[in-house]
C-alpha cells in the first residue's frame, strides 16, 4: 500500500521534471516476454524507463539494480524492491558484466571477474571467439563467485519481463560503450524472449555525476524494432548489432 | 440584453461569460461529433477530410482545456489562477531548456532558475509587490545567475549559456507572470472584474495568431500566376523566409486589423473606452506576434519547426510554449502600457 503510493507519487515527480515520454517505434507496448536493452547514463535511466512504461507493463517488467549504489541506504533498498520491484545484481562492474572492459586495465589484480561463459549451451563457441581480445578469450573460472546473471535467468524463468543496460557501467556522453555479452547469453538461453532496443534521452542532463537536486528537462524512452539472435551468430557481431540498434533509436 | 448585463454583480457577469464560453464549445463540439460520422463517398476526399476534422479536434480539445483551466483559476480565486499560470511557466521552460543545449556547469544555476526563480517571482506577483516584481528578474536574477555559472568554473561559452538561460527566464517566467499579475490591478470602479482584462489579453492575442496562421495556411506563398487579386496580395513572398516561411505584412497587417476591431468591440467588459481598448488590443498584438517572430528565429537556429515537434517529440515536448509565446511577450508590454497610462 505505501509502495504503491510512493509509486504514485514518484511517477507525478518524474512526470512533471522530465515528462517520462515512452515513444514506441518499433513496436507497441505489449504483454509479452520481453528483455528491453538500453543505453546507461545514469542512476536516473532505471527511474525512467520505469516511468515511461505503461502501468500493466510495469508490475510485469523487474529493472535491474546495481547492488552497490541501490542498496546502500535502507530507504534506497527499500524503493528498489518495494516500488521498482528490481532485481539485484552485483557489479564487479555492471549488471550484464562478464568480462572487464579493455578500457580498464587498471583494474586491482586481485578482482576476479565472474564467469558469463554460460554453464549451459554452446560449447562449440569458445575456438570461434578466437580474434576477439585476449580478455574474453580467458576462460573465467567459473566456480568461484556467484553467477551475476543467475538473478536474471531466475527472472526470466519465473516469466517477468527485464530491463538491462549492457554497457554495465554509465557512459559519459554521446555514444554507448561496447555492450558487455550478458544480453548475447541472456538472448541463446531465452530464445523465445523478445529483445527490445531502447534509447533513453537526455536523462544525463536532469542529473548529472555528483549532483543530487534534479534539474526539470523533457526527457524520452524510444523503443525500437525487436532483434533476434540469428541461427549461427556469434557473439561480437550480435551485441554490435544490438548496440547500433540502440543507437540508431537516437534519431528517430 | 445589455441592460439586463449591467445589472449583474461582476462575479455573475464573469460567470456568464464563462457559461458563454462553454456554451459555444459544447455546440462546437457536438457539430463536430456528428459531422465526424458522415462518410464520403470519394475515398481520396474522406481520408483529407479526416484528417482534417483530426485537426480540428485537435485544436478543440486544446480551446476545452485552456477554458476549463481558466474557469478553475477564476473559481478557486487569485491565488490559484497565480499558481496555475506558474505551473505553465514552469512548463515552458522546461520545453525552453530541453531544447538549448546545457552543459554540466549549468546545472546550479538550471536549479536556481526553476526552484528558486520562478517560485519567488509568482509569489511576489501573489502577494501584489508590483513594484519588486518587474525589478526581481531583470536586475537581482540577472547578477546573479552568472555568478552561479561562474563559480561552477566551466569558461566555455559562458556568455551563450548564459544569455540562454537568462533569456528562457525572461520570457517563460517574467513574461508570463504579468498575466496573473493583471488581476490584481485595481482599476477605480472595476473591482472583482480584473479576469475580464485577462481574458480581453489572451482572447485578442489568440485571435490575432489565429487569423495569421489561417491566412497564412489559405494563402500559401507560391508563384503560380493568374490568381484573383485578393489572394495574390495576401499571399506574398515571405519576408524573412529564414525564419518564418509564413510571416509577411501583409496577412500580419490583416491580423493586426482584425484582432484590434475584436478588442475594440469588446471594450465594453474592460475598464477602457473604445478607443483606448483598440490601441491597448493593437500594444499586445504587435508585441505578441513580433514575440512569436522571435520565438520562431530561435526555433529555427536549434533546428526545429515547433518546440514540441519531431513527431512527437524525441524530447517528449508537447509544444506548450509554441502556444504560450505570443502571451508572453505580450503581457509584460500590456500590462505596463495599462498601468503607465492609467496610472493603476
Amino acid at each position: 500500500m505505501l509502495a504503491k503510493l510512493v509509486g504514485w507519487m514518484l511517477l507525478g515527480v518524474v512526470r512533471l521534471l522530465t515528462g517520462a515520454q515512452a515513444r514506441w517505434y518499433g513496436c507497441p507496448p505489449k504483454a509479452e516476454q520481453r528483455i528491453y536493452f538500453a543505453n546507461h547514463q545514469s542512476h536516473a535511466d532505471l527511474v525512467m524507463i520505469w516511468a515511461a512504461l505503461p502501468e500493466e507493463l510495469r508490475s510485469i517488467t523487474r529493472p535491474i539494480a546495481a547492488r552497490d549504489y541501490w542498496a546502500n541506504t535502507p530507504f534506497k533498498r527499500w524503493i528498489t524492491t518495494e516500488v521498482f520491484n528490481a532485481v539485484y545484481v552485483e557489479r564487479g562492474n555492471a549488471p550484464p558484466a562478464a568480462t572487464a572492459p579493455p578500457a580498464v586495465p587498471a583494474a586491482p589484480p586481485e578482482r576476479i571477474e565472474p564467469s558469463m561463459e554460460p554453464e549451459t549451451p554452446l560449447p562449440a563457441q569458445l575456438p570461434l571467439v578466437a580474434p576477439e581480445p585476449a580478455v574474453e578469450t580467458v576462460p573465467p573460472p567459473a566456480s568461484e563467485g556467484p553467477d551475476p546473471l543467475a538473478p536474471l535467468i531466475e527472472a526470466l524463468t519465473s516469466g517477468d519481463s527485464i530491463i538491462i543496460f549492457p554497457e554495465g557501467t554509465r557512459g559519459h556522453a554521446g555514444e554507448p560503450q561496447k555492450f558487455k555479452s550478458g544480453l548475447y547469453t541472456l538472448a541463446t538461453l531465452f530464445p523465445d524472449v523478445v529483445l527490445v532496443p531502447a534509447w533513453i534521452d537526455n536523462i544525463q542532463r536532469v542529473m548529472p555525476k555528483g549532483e543530487v537536486v534534479p534539474v526539470p528537462i523533457l526527457c524520452s524512452v524510444t523503443f525500437g524494432a525487436p532483434l533476434q539472435v540469428e541461427a549461427g551468430e556469434e557473439r561480437r557481431p550480435f551485441l554490435d548489432r544490438a548496440r547500433a540498434a540502440v543507437i540508431a533509436l537516437r534519431d528517430v | 440584453m445589455n441592460q439586463f448585463l449591467r445589472s449583474l454583480t461582476p462575479t455573475q457577469q464573469v460567470a456568464a461569460l464563462f457559461v458563454i464560453v462553454f456554451g459555444l464549445l459544447t455546440i462546437v463540439s457536438v457539430v463536430t461529433l456528428l459531422v465526424g460520422f458522415r462518410e464520403r463517398r470519394n475515398a481520396a476526399h474522406d481520408e483529407a477530410w479526416q484528417r482534417e476534422l483530426q485537426d480540428f479536434r485537435k485544436l478543440l480539445r486544446t480551446s476545452w482545456f485552456m477554458v476549463a483551466i481558466f474557469w478553475i483559476g477564476w473559481a478557486l480565486g487569485e491565488t490559484v489562477a497565480t499558481l496555475l499560470f506558474g505551473l505553465i511557466a514552469f512548463l515552458a521552460l522546461r520545453e525552453f531548456i530541453t531544447l538549448s543545449p546545457t552543459r554540466r556547469g549549468d546545472h546550479r544555476s538550471l536549479i536556481l532558475a526553476f526552484f528558486v526563480v520562478l517560485p519567488i517571482q509568482f509569489i511576489l506577483v501573489g502577494t501584489a509587490r508590483f513594484d519588486l516584481f518587474t525589478v526581481f528578474i531583470p536586475v537581482y536574477v540577472f547578477i546573479a545567475i552568472p555568478v552561479v555559472s561562474a563559480l561552477a568554473n566551466d569558461p566555455s561559452q559562458f556568455l551563450e549559456r548564459n544569455a540562454k538561460l537568462q533569456w528562457g527566464i525572461m520570457v517563460c517566467v517574467y513574461g508570463m507572470s504579468h498575466v496573473p499579475a493583471l488581476l490584481l490591478l485595481s482599476f477605480p470602479g472595476y473591482e472583482g472584474k480584473s479576469a475580464f482584462l485577462v481574458f480581453f489579453l489572451v482572447f485578442v492575442v489568440q485571435t490575432c495568431m489565429v487569423v495569421q496562421h489561417l491566412i497564412g495556411r489559405r494563402f500559401a506563398y507560391s508563384a503560380a500566376e493568374g490568381r484573383p487579386p485578393l489572394q495574390r496580395w495576401l499571399a506574398r513572398e515571405p519576408f524573412a523566409p529564414n525564419v518564418s516561411r509564413s510571416f509577411n505584412w501583409a496577412s500580419w497587417g490583416v491580423g493586426m486589423a482584425i484582432a484590434s476591431a475584436v478588442g475594440a468591440l469588446m471594450s465594453f467588459i474592460t475598464p477602457f473606452r473604445f478607443g483606448q481598448a483598440l490601441a491597448m488590443a493593437l500594444i499586445a498584438c504587435v508585441a505578441g506576434s513580433m514575440g512569436h517572430l522571435v520565438m520562431k528565429a530561435l526555433k529555427r537556429d536549434r533546428g526545429i519547426p515547433n518546440w514540441g515537434q519531431k513527431g512527437g517529440g524525441v524530447t517528449g515536448a508537447n509544444g506548450l510554449l509554441d502556444r504560450v509565446d505570443a502571451l508572453c511577450f505580450a503581457a509584460p508590454i500590456f500590462f505596463h502600457s495599462v498601468r503607465w497610462y492609467f496610472g493603476v
